[in-house]
């Protein structure tokens, strides 16, 4: 193995870089330049304490002599402040990317959260059928005749109306992720029951069934790997639903704390400050929202039309 | 035919059940009636009777029960906020909603059909392709966003549209109409239009994409066999096979319309049932956020069935496979 493992290691990279899906990315100016957004806003978000200008949180640093400061390179602008600041007088590029943290956050962990009951309901649905695939697909039914975003929103308020206000506030990033994360499991669901149910009809499943191996074993070491291509799919293009969601949900007051402002949060800001004039308190916080939304939903797109054999 | 009919209304009927255990859920476990009702000093034994006398001490499927009784007769007490009757408080907002979603039905309608048509004739063409990279935009557009801008463009900068309300209203009986005035139909514009976005876009996809479909089949091949002229060819025979399923999805989409109306109606402050809503969450106002649950579940129900139904009406094909 040891005399192996350079060659294999010096082959490696080359031979990822060879391969079709990533000369499919390298040649799709579309998915490159998307990617690269979506890498930024990442390292944007999980870099903020270091690379933002100034700490929009730490009320110590802010200065009321700076609020209401429009953009640098308008008249009256401050170099400190790219994109200017808002009343409290913290910055708004510093805001983006704290408010960019909180977005991102909620998001990947409300997809992970339906990813994981969609997956595992889909995978159970599909490998024992009978009663409990009719149930599970029922449910999935009725929820599907409501909008996902309306059953954010209504698990969202009834959440934040049923706790106590003391508990309200530590526990409402939760209650986000759980209302998020819930609206959106039917998706992965209906996919994964879908291909489970080619793929026990496979020979290799046989072949484990014969060997005498557990339905768990078989489902999580031999199904699961084989299914997963279409639920990355989801996966990426339900990020941008749920960036959107948790952005709708914050702008309507049901979604993350004032403390912790995301995207939707800081547009809220800005809309009570409409007509003052002061436009990139709230043009800037939204540009970036759409700009990672369609970063994502085009990454998306470029992952199904290159994963799909059917549209190929 | 009859059995599927049937299956359909059972399936409604357990989807408003489980509105109703959501609704009902919510009632029993916010807040404590028995607490809101008696002062603090009123003795043990008073509270229990109280508790006995208000049906707190039956059995869950009881109290579940008599909350649809109450429910299905339009009884849902009355509002924190205002001492008014809940139905009657949503029966006032009702016709700002309805307004609003209709107009922004039909220009999502009016504007995506051509648009759909012309992407599917016209594929190839510069054109086409920008609407479709537009298309894709609008999906990444969230409502409030497209809201606000139109605000910062037509009412801050260009002080053309009011930002928000209805404007002028006329009484028709109980039915209050903003669209019998100049300044209603100023005020209806902006609202209408960021609702008719979401599914503009997603209308002309479907649109492009039947049509695609339409245009490779052999009727359409023979109708140019025969010499008609291409605007015969794609109006009368392309267009109105396209339109059948069109139809019927625009119909199912009339519960994404309600669940962004209440996006839209905040963002412009429309008094509509949606703006209700986020008023009654922030107020806790549990007996308003539990008829507007019922409410739009019901109006979720009976847009399916119609759906549904015309569906079987209008495709034969599925007839003769049920």
């Amino acid at each position: 193995m040891s005399e192996l493992a350079p060659a294999f290691m010096r082959r490696g990279p080359l031979r990822l870089w060879r391969s079709d899906f990533v000369y499919s990315f390298r040649t799709s100016p579309v998915a490159v330049v998307s990617a690269l957004v979506c890498v930024l806003f990442v390292a944007g978000a999980l870099l903020a304490p270091w690379v933002a200008p100034t700490n929009p949180y730490d009320l110590k640093t802010l200065d009321l002599m700076d609020s209401r400061l429009p953009p640098a390179w308008m008249a009256g602008g401050d170099p400190r402040y790219l994109l200017g600041t808002d009343n409290q007088g913290a910055g708004v590029l510093s805001s983006i990317l704290f408010g960019a943290r909180v977005s991102l956050l909620v998001g990947f962990a409300s997809v992970f959260l339906s990813m994981v009951m969609g997956v595992a309901l889909g995978l159970v649905s599909g490998y024992f059928g009978g009663h409990i695939d009719a149930i599970i697909m029922r449910i999935a039914d009725v929820q599907l005749t409501f909008p996902a975003i309306l059953v954010a929103l209504l698990l969202g308020g009834i959440a934040d109306a049923a706790l106590p206000e003391h508990t309200r506030a530590s526990v409402s990033l939760l209650v986000l992720v759980v209302a998020i994360g819930i609206s959106n499991w039917v998706q992965f669901a209906r996919t994964v029951r879908g291909s489970t149910m080619v793929q026990i009809n496979r020979e290799y499943v046989l072949a484990a069934r014969i060997l005498g191996l557990s339905d768990l074993r078989i489902i999580a070491r031999h199904v699961l790997p084989n299914i997963m291509g279409p639920v990355l799919v989801i996966a990426t293009i339900g990020l941008a639903f749920a960036v959107i969601t948790e952005a709708t949900l914050s702008f309507l007051g049901v979604g993350v704390p004032i403390t912790e402002p995301s995207l939707g949060m800081l547009i809220r800001f800005g809309y009570d400050y409409l007509f003052s004039g002061e436009w990139w308190v709230v043009v800037f916080p939204s540009g970036a929202l759409v700009l990672l939304a369609l970063a994502v939903n085009l990454l998306g797109d470029w992952f199904r039309d290159t994963l799909d054999p059917n549209v190929q | 035919m009859l059995a599927h009919i049937v299956r359909r209304l059972f399936q409604g009927l357990i989807v408003m059940l489980a509105v109703g255990l959501v609704s009902f859920s919510l009632v029993s476990f916010v807040g404590d009636p028995v607490a809101s009702l008696l002062g603090l000093d009123t003795p043990q034994s008073a509270r229990e009777q109280l508790k006995e006398e208000l049906g707190l001490n039956d059995p869950f499927v009881v109290q579940y029960g008599a909350f649809l009784l109450r429910a299905a007769q339009g009884d849902f007490g009355l509002s924190y906020t205002s001492s008014r009757p809940v139905i009657e408080v949503i029966a006032e907002r009702l016709p700002a909603t309805i307004e609003l979603t209709l107009v922004s039905a039909l220009l999502a309608i009016v504007v995506a059909i051509p648009m759909g048509v012309y992407t599917a004739l016209h594929r190839h063409t510069w054109g086409a392709r920008l609407l479709l990279i537009l298309s894709l935009v609008g999906v990444s557009l969230p409502t409030f966003v497209i809201g606000i801008m139109l605000i910062l463009v037509f009412s801050v900068s260009l002080g053309w549209l009011p930002s928000f309300g209805r404007g002028e209203l006329v009484q028709l009986g109980w039915w209050s109409t903003g669209l019998a005035s100049a300044s209603g139909w100023k005020s209806i514009l902006m609202p209408a239009a960021s609702l008719a976005l979401v599914q503009m876009t997603f209308t002309m996809r479907l649109i492009r994409s039947e049509m695609l479909e339409v245009l490779r089949t052999d009727y359409i091949r023979f109708a140019r066999a025969r010499g008609l002229p291409d605007r015969a060819v794609h109006f009368q025979h392309a267009l109105k096979n396209t339109l059948v399923p069109v139809v019927t999805v625009i119909g199912l989409q009339v519960g994404t319309l309600l669940a962004f109306a209440i996006v839209t109606e905040t963002v412009f402050q429309w008094p509509g049932m949606g703006l209700l809503f986020i008023q009654s969450v922030s107020t806790v106002d549990v007996p308003v956020m539990t008829a507007f649950l019922m409410v739009v579940g019901f109006a979720f129900v009976v847009v399916n069935l119609t759906v549904d139904l015309l569906y079987l009406a209008i495709d034969p094909r599925i007839r003769i496979a049920e």
